[in-house]
């Protein structure tokens, strides 16, 4: 019995030739079929970019919630105080932590907490030890002649690019912060500008010297100087982290200011995890979005696939199989989901760069990652697969009688 | 003459998958309108509820938060004395220095540690908030490490429970008691005796006083004098205000959040709802042209298919309320960025909620149905009935 679909095969069936001729020919029909209505097929593309757009844009959002964690060195540790960071440290900790066996070097921070101008442009600042601080972050590049004008000049500054490119700033401009946690309002020069080794370093902070803030608490308050916020200790080996950790813990036990050593990264996932709330609920929401589309895909798919039962009956009349209907009906919907995917991943850029620079140094890294553009393809394969799966399953089905009888 | 309604509502019965794919998409775009809706007006509630406009929080100038803000003795003993504020019963002035910082623990079922805001107060601190009652257990008394637990930290933290322990400052305090604070900030902190704690904590300062007004009208005075007193560098804001402007940036998050995703999904379902309108002119071409020849007028065929677009919407626009109302019995904590501590708020529907929320899924069924309403209306009477 010769095949039913010999008719669409030229003479050389089984051939390379013949099969690329076919599948062309298939491929027609599915375009012919998906611009019958191109209204409709515009709209829904229309529905699919915008949907691919807010997708990408949320899952960027939560990535860039996790950056400052993804970026974490293995070889650095933080020990703060136990009860919680409000709380200092006494600075004469940084040479005891110093002695314990396999920590490299020891420097300290302070979280400042200025505000510049107006609450609305927050960045974080650091009072930082300068000399030790900056070796143990070897990912703020910073040219040598700035740093060594930063380090001569107590009240220099030092800001990151994006930071300097989203106020002004340049080396040489006088930046007032008016102090929260430290009363006054305080002032610096903006001795250096730092450049991040790759485009995932966060460059929207702001450092100076510790020694600034230290030797103002010493005539204003007293009893506040001398204290650190957390230190930050360089280990030689990543393996040791527990041990080190818990030998620094051991040392300050049952002292008046208790330390907690953990790596950097569990540090930036504390952070993370106590606004897990938000990010769980933008992760809800951008898989809610592709809900929605497809709705609306599979809406589209079902109303074209009622309209043409009499067409499919007449397909299945003249030899065509059930595969090959369901295939045509497949390859109709994932053409239309994956050209408005196509758009969709192909604006997600500019309208990322756009938001990112909206948001300002909310967002210290922002950037749309290759597994977002995965994810996107994936919710588009996803979206046109389930919209063609009722309708295909109905043409396969369908008896040849009753869908010539239909009338639409 | 009018066509009847049920037309219009058997046409919808009459495609029932096309229908309930597209009340569904307009469902869930509801659904999330409603929720930030919802969140917000929770938050909204949780802090506002917190501040008394009677009371006034006193605080360093410019420190923002409690956490950060910190008052000696001696100022503190000035702003105490201050002609404005009201005495109690017991011939006290109704003023509580109190200490506020933040302590470090794990939730009950993750592990995950998480910032508590606990609060020393003095004797006078527990009158000043009248919404709050003791749930469980009793009051913490005076000069001794005990502690009272917020519901939602009882609930959600290790050890803080009525009857268990918690270690910190050198000292192991023993939960006494669980108090609700009827919603408010209150619930996400602990209170202890103010001295004991600071004790505890090696802290010679107060974080902020809460004063009593004996009469609301005085604010302007009592802030003018303690914000131009020399001796003093410190700011007074009415409760109301202070707990309001804590949750600023929250709320302004979940707004603009809010706000950006209902525009983007609702551009999905009114695609979606025009598509099935589109369809639906399309399928009843002839449909139209018969009911012209019989005698309706244009405008009346507009009216039907704009009433089938509004009514999808609705149908939509109510499952969407129904399954977001289910929202009211979660509770959301997260960190709150401006106070870096713990805040757990719920969602609370109301029917100004309701209202807009109907409206938004009413307006999508508008927007998506006009264009093909519009073009139902003009088909003129001998080419629809050729297309039968």
């Amino acid at each position: 019995m010769p095949s039913p679909c010999d008719f669409e095969r030229p003479q050389a069936a089984g051939t390379f030739r013949g099969l690329w001729e076919t599948s062309m020919y298939f491929l027609k029909l599915i375009l012919r079929n998906a611009l019958r209505h191109k209204l409709r097929t515009g709209l829904t593309m229309l529905g699919i970019f915008v949907a691919i757009v807010a997708f990408g844009l949320l899952r960027t959002v939560v990535e860039s919630w996790f950056a400052g964690a993804e970026n974490a060195s293995s070889t650095r540790l933080i020990t703060r105080n136990a009860i919680s960071l409000v709380f200092p440290l006494p600075i004469t900790y940084a040479e005891r932590i110093r002695r314990v066996d396999g920590v490299g070097r020891v420097s300290h921070a302070n979280w400042f907490g200025g505000v510049y101008v107006s609450e609305r442009n927050f960045f974080p600042q650091f009072a930082v030890e300068a000399g030790t601080y900056f070796p143990l972050y070897p990912e703020y590049r910073i040219a040598p002649e700035n740093m060594k004008a930063f380090l001569l000049d107590r009240k220099g500054c030092v800001v990151g690019r994006k930071l300097a490119l989203q106020h002004g700033f340049k080396v040489g401009d006088v930046v007032p912060l008016r102090g929260t946690i430290f009363p006054g309002t305080w002032e610096f020069v903006v001795r250096a500008i730092y450049d991040g080794a790759d485009a995932k370093t966060d460059t929207s902070q702001f450092f100076f010297h510790w020694d600034y803030l230290n030797e103002t608490l010493k005539k204003t308050i007293p009893r506040r100087a001398n204290t650190v916020g957390v230190y930050i200790v360089g280990i030689d080996q990543p393996s040791r982290a527990a041990s080190v950790s818990s030998a620094i813990d051991q040392m300050f036990r049952n002292s008046l200011a208790e330390t907690l050593t953990e790596t950097e990264k569990a540090f930036q996932l504390g952070f993370v995890a106590m606004t897990e709330a938000i990010v769980a609920a933008i992760q809800v929401v951008s898989f809610l979005v592709i809900f929605i589309i497809m709705a609306v895909m599979a809406n589209t798919m079902a109303m074209t696939a009622r309209e043409r039962l009499s067409e499919y009956a007449t397909m299945k009349a003249l030899g065509f199989g059930p595969v090959r209907l369901m295939a045509l009906i497949f390859g109709e919907s994932l053409a239309i989901a994956f050209a408005g995917a196509a758009a969709g991943i192909a604006a997600t850029f500019p309208v990322a760069d756009w938001f990112a620079a909206k948001m300002g140094t909310l967002f210290p890294v922002f950037g749309v990652s290759r597994d977002t553009v995965i994810m996107q393809l994936a919710a588009a394969l996803l979206v046109g697969t389930v919209a063609a799966l009722f309708p295909g399953l109905r043409a396969a089905r369908l008896r040849i009688v009753d869908g010539l009888r239909n009338i639409g | 003459m009018v066509i009847p309604f049920s037309y219009t509502a058997k046409n919808l019965m009459a495609r029932k998958l096309t229908t309930a794919l597209t009340a569904g998409g307009m469902a869930l775009v509801v659904f999330v309108f409603a929720t930030v809706l919802m969140l917000q007006e929770g938050l909204k509630k949780t802090l506002v509820d917190t501040g008394s406009p009677d009371n006034v929080v006193v605080t360093r100038r410019s420190s923002g938060t409690e956490v950060q803000s910190g008052i000696d003795r001696a100022q503190a003993a000035v702003v105490e004395s201050q002609p404005e504020i009201a005495y109690g019963p017991d011939g006290r002035v109704q003023a509580s220095k109190e200490m506020v910082v933040l302590i470090t623990l794990q939730k009950r079922d993750s592990d995950k540690p998480s910032n508590v805001i606990i609060r020393g107060l003095a004797a006078q601190g527990r009158e000043l908030r009248p919404q709050v009652r003791i749930l469980e257990g009793r009051m913490f008394r005076p000069g001794s490490s005990e502690i009272i637990a917020g519901r939602s930290i009882a609930e959600r933290f290790r050890g803080a429970g009525v009857g268990e322990q918690l270690r910190f400052g050198m000292r192991d305090w023993v939960v006494v008691g669980t108090f609700d604070a009827n919603k408010s900030g209150f619930d996400s902190e602990i209170w202890g005796d103010v001295d004991q704690l600071m004790q505890a904590f090696r802290r010679p300062v107060f974080s902020s006083l809460i004063l009593k007004l004996s009469d609301s009208a005085q604010f302007a005075n009592l802030k003018l004098r303690l914000e131009s007193d020399p001796r003093l560098t410190v700011e007074a804001k009415r409760e109301s205000v202070f707990y309001a402007e804590q949750s600023e940036v929250l709320a302004n998050f979940i707004g603009y959040l809010g706000l950006t995703l209902s525009v983007i999904f609702s551009i999905g379902a009114t695609i979606g709802a025009m598509i099935t309108m589109y369809a639906s002119v399309a399928s009843r071409t002839a449909e139209i042209g018969t009911l012209r020849a019989l005698g309706f007028r244009s405008s009346g065929i507009l009216a039907v298919f704009l009433l089938e677009a509004l009514l999808l919407g609705l149908i939509g626009g109510s499952i969407g309320l129904i399954l977001a109302s289910f929202m009211q019995f979660l509770t959301i904590s997260t960190m709150n960025w401006q106070s870096f501590a713990e805040l757990a708020f719920s969602f609370t529907l109301n029917p100004a909620i309701v209202a807009e929320s109907l409206g938004f899924a009413l307006l999508m069924g508008l927007v998506g149905g006009f264009l093909p309403a519009v073009r139902a209306s003009r088909l003129s009477i001998v080419d629809a009935l050729r297309a039968a």
